[in-house]
């Protein structure tokens, strides 16, 4: 394990990002297939299916150490993450004799435990930790808890991979997608130059288009006709999309099967039985990419419906008919066994057509109609209508567009409707993790009912690092009450929060839940007394309610690029 | 060589008027109202004992100055070379008005000194800042069995501790040799008294390059060589022209210097923060520096606790951060303790 928490400390001895992938090149050149098959298991974001918890740590470490509970807390207080936390408690000056592999380490110490019972693996792990360094035992606890994140980005690693082994980057990262078991055979094969992709159950990496800056105090902000114009160009060169609020998801049929994967790398197929079923329909050996939206009389369902299909691993036939599912499909990564994503879009749009045509009608396949325009302020107009349809906003795609992979500028843009707004109190704070430990981070907020302010949202800071110094200073200095970490303070901060959608939710006091709260800005000019009251949510929640109206009709033909 | 005599009288109406505690809290800082002098006192006053030459212990303005001998020079350049001082050797006793005081070293930085106060059969030590880790540059801390001992709780939580000098510069060498390599300057930010000092007293293990220095360090890092203190030898980097070439030096450098535009001259730099703090990662990367590396000069968890129990004090005072957390862990050690705000508070007299 010694040359994996060198990594790990070169890595968190440097904020740049060349660094970084410098160091993991050296470690990938050096480690044993096994080894690295684990690295980039960790280091990509993935966990050990849970079978020790943070809850776990800490009491072992107390009995190790004898410190009372009250004691451990301020320990915690003062680092914000236990598997620190634990590590600077138990951890020795000097480095254990370990050297036991990174494989070895997972495959004969880690794994096993989960076959004993909690007395046995507290006595193990107690053990270990007796014989490693601070650093050591931040890393074992680490890989014992899941959640490795020492500020690597996957792309990085994957960047890292391409160097060594000379492949594109797009290759490795395909090639480590989804779920995988770390293996020396397996790592042999994913970074092996001489390995082509022949009938996988994967997906290609996911292409994300960038955002549209829509604050109008922004530099670049896109918001009219004009701006758009200059930024893009040609209106000719331009597909418009509506930016469907459901989940991004890629159907595969391959000779082994259908294959549902959600953007974030999990199998989904169970959960949606019917677009399964309906996908054995496609020719094999092609792949889609869409929305997986709830759908309903010609319009999509609220996002609150799928999340309930989300929930069910095997949704019987009355929930499938409560909530019906749909893939709007956008786009076509292979068809015929072959690669398409070097394709332009018009060419691929051309070739789902002909895919989805196939399909005996009707179908839970559609394709995501071109949304037509013939001027950016046209655009424009359609983008701030796009609440009534219950879509997003718009998606514009390049018609000469190849599909990428990851989050690339230029080809593909998001313009999406503005957010909501609400002026909020600040009622509660806890400290951030990581970085920002010992900041007062994460901030409840409430709105009026009658005297009271009720809780509405929770949401980290987006404020500067200056603003959340003050932010945290006038916190410690304005706290009410503490319960553990969190403070109740005076409630005199106003915030205007951005939020997405809302939703109706019993579980809420508020009886409502908001969609991505975040901090917008600082209403430094206003009291308490101006924030907002829940009364102007619920007439949100309401308007909502009562109707999404039908999506225009679609029209329109996708000119080829090359026609012009 | 402190000529107060003792009014008997004088004393005797003063400590009956407040109460039996030889020190107590006041408006001015902490105050001993039988020997009327005070500690490391936070507004001016006519007699202030001073712990040490760190800003937030000695003060401008007071009418007569006591420290250590090692401490004086330090003071003069902090506060001027015009004030008043009587320097006292470690161990020494003197007499404010019949009330015994003497200083003992704290190990904290060079001159510091914790101030034990003797009166009728009562012993306090007031510990200032303290540490027990060895430090070439300081002398080392002693310890004085006391009735009463107010000490300073800075890193009061048990995940700080602390690992030796010796070891930690052993690090900062990798670092700086890494940066070599690669034409980078190594800037190291630390307190531009007493940290400065230790580092490159305890880099004088591994190398006999020269350092060089910030301007703020230089006149500090001149009375501890006029002390016969080992270190490194440094250079001004305000004696030498902007072009000068760092690439492959270390410079030290106090905090208030970072982002500064007196870092401009350095082309590639890599920077490094000295401080108990970074034991934290989440306070590593707040501040922005590339590398932290974890080396104090307050005791750690195990010294503090270790140095309530040699002291043998019956009551404990805590000052300084996490001072109810080390107050409370005492008194489940069955040890008296509380936060010094708990002490007898004197009345504001004028
Ligand atoms: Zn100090
Ligand atoms: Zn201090």
């Amino acid at each position: 394990m010694q040359h994996f928490v060198q990594l790990f400390r070169s890595i968190d001895a440097t904020t740049s990002s060349n660094a970084k992938i410098d160091a993991l090149v050296e470690y990938f050149r050096a480690a044993a297939p096994a080894d690295a098959a684990w690295a980039v298991y960790f280091l990509s974001g993935k966990r050990l299916k849970r079978f020790i918890t943070s809850r776990d740590l800490q009491l072992w470490a107390r009995q190790l150490t004898g410190l009372p509970e009250w004691l451990f807390a301020e320990c915690y207080s003062s680092v914000g993450d236990t598997a620190e936390t634990v590590a600077l408690l138990v951890g020795n000056e000097q480095t254990g004799d370990s050297s036991l592999s990174l494989q070895q380490w997972l495959e004969n110490r880690i794994l096993p435990l989960r076959q004993l019972e909690k007395a046995q693996q507290a006595q193990a792990v107690k053990g270990w930790w007796q014989q490693l360094s601070i650093t050591e035992c931040f890393v074992l606890n680490k890989m014992l808890t899941g959640a490795f994140r020492v500020g690597v980005a996957k792309t990085m690693v994957y960047k890292a991979l391409a160097q060594v082994t000379g492949l594109p980057q797009a290759v490795i990262a395909h090639r480590f997608i989804g779920d995988w078991q770390p293996s020396a055979d397996f790592y042999r094969l994913a970074v092996d130059p001489e390995q082509r992709r022949s009938d996988s159950a994967k997906p290609y990496p996911f292409y994300l288009a960038y955002p549209l800056e829509l604050d109008p105090d922004h530099p670049d902000s896109v918001t009219t006709g004009n701006q758009l114009e200059n930024r893009l160009g040609p209106t000719d060169h331009w597909l418009a999309e509506w930016k469907w609020d459901g989940i991004r998801g890629q159907m595969l049929h391959h000779q082994s099967g259908v294959y549902l994967w959600s953007r974030g790398e999990d199998v989904i197929t169970h959960q949606f039985p019917e677009l399964a079923e309906a996908a054995t329909q496609l020719p094999q050996g092609v792949v889609l990419d869409g929305e997986i939206l709830c759908w309903r009389e010609g319009r999509p369902e609220p996002f609150s419906a799928l999340q309930k299909r989300l929930g069910r691993k095997r949704p019987s036939a009355r929930f499938l008919r409560q909530y019906p599912a749909v893939f709007m499909a956008y786009d076509l990564l292979e068809y015929g066994h072959l690669n398409q994503r070097n394709q332009l879009l018009a060419q691929r749009k051309q070739l789902l057509a002909t895919v989805l045509d196939g399909l005996s009608q009707p179908s839970v396949f559609r394709q995501s109609p071109p949304v037509a325009f013939d001027s950016w302020p046209m655009l424009e107009q359609l983008r701030q209508s796009a609440r009534h349809y219950g879509v997003e906003g718009l998606m514009l795609k390049r018609l000469d567009s190849p599909y990428l992979s990851g989050r690339k500028k230029g080809d593909w843009w998001k313009y999406k409707v503005d957010p909501y707004t609400l002026d909020a109190v600040l009622l509660y704070a806890q400290p951030g993790s990581g970085r920002r430990a010992s900041l007062y981070t994460d901030y409840t907020f409430g709105v009026w009912q009658d005297d009271e302010l009720v809780p509405v949202a929770k949401a980290y800071s987006g404020l500067s690092d200056k603003a959340i110094n003050r932010v945290d200073n006038w916190i410690r200095k304005n706290t009410v009450e503490r319960f553990g970490p969190v403070r109740s303070v005076r409630p005199e901060l106003v915030f205007e929060l951005a939020f997405e959608n809302i939703a109706p939710s019993p579980r809420h006091k508020s009886r409502l839940a908001l969609r991505f709260p975040r901090i917008k800005r600082w209403r430094e000019d206003k009291t308490s007394r101006e924030a907002d009251s829940l009364t102007m949510l619920e007439h949100l929640l309401a308007e909502k309610a009562n109707g999404v109206s039908p999506l225009p009709a679609a029209s329109g033909r996708i000119a080829s690029p090359d026609q012009d | 060589m402190v000529n107060h005599t003792v009014d008997s009288t004088g004393v005797r109406s003063v400590s009956s008027s407040l109460s039996d505690s030889l020190l107590v809290n006041s408006p001015h800082g902490l105050y001993c109202p039988p020997g009327d002098f005070y500690i490391d006192p936070i507004k001016p006053v006519d007699r202030a004992i001073i712990t040490h030459g760190h800003s937030d212990h000695a003060r401008p303005g007071m009418g007569h100055y006591y420290c250590s001998a090692n401490s004086a020079p330090l003071l003069a350049h902090r506060l001027g070379k015009d004030i008043s001082v009587t320097p006292l050797d470690y161990g020494t006793v003197s007499d404010f008005r019949g009330v015994r005081v003497s200083l003992h070293p704290a190990g904290h930085i060079r001159g510091s000194a914790q101030v034990r106060v003797e009166h009728d059969h009562q012993c306090w030590v007031v510990t200032g800042d303290f540490k027990r880790c060895a430090d070439p540059t300081a002398e080392p801390f002693e310890v004085v069995e006391c009735d009463v001992l107010i000490t300073e709780a800075t890193f009061a939580v048990p995940i700080y501790r602390w690992r030796s000098g010796e070891a930690v510069a052993a690090e900062i060498m990798d670092w700086w040799r890494g940066n070599q390599a690669t034409g980078t300057t190594s800037l190291l930010f630390c307190y531009s008294l007493g940290k400065a000092q230790r580092l490159l007293a305890e880099l004088g293990r591994y190398t006999q390059k020269t350092v060089y220095a910030h301007g703020a360090v230089m006149p500090l890092y001149r009375i501890y060589q006029q002390q016969g203190v080992t270190m490194l030898s440094t250079e001004s980097t305000v004696d030498l022209p902007r072009d000068h070439d760092y690439s492959d030096a270390l410079v030290l450098a106090p905090p208030s210097a970072h982002r500064s535009s007196w870092m401009k001259r350095f082309k590639r730099v890599s920077t490094g923060f000295a401080s108990g703090w970074m034991q934290v990662r989440g306070a590593r990367r707040r501040r922005g520096y590339h590398r932290g590396f974890v080396l104090s000069d307050h005791a750690d968890w195990p010294g503090l606790i270790h140095t309530v129990r040699q002291t043998g004090a019956r009551q404990v005072y805590t000052t300084h951060g996490h001072n109810e957390v080390l107050a409370r862990y005492l008194r489940e050690q069955d040890i008296a303790a509380a936060p010094l705000s708990a002490l007898h508070q004197q009345p504001a007299s004028d």
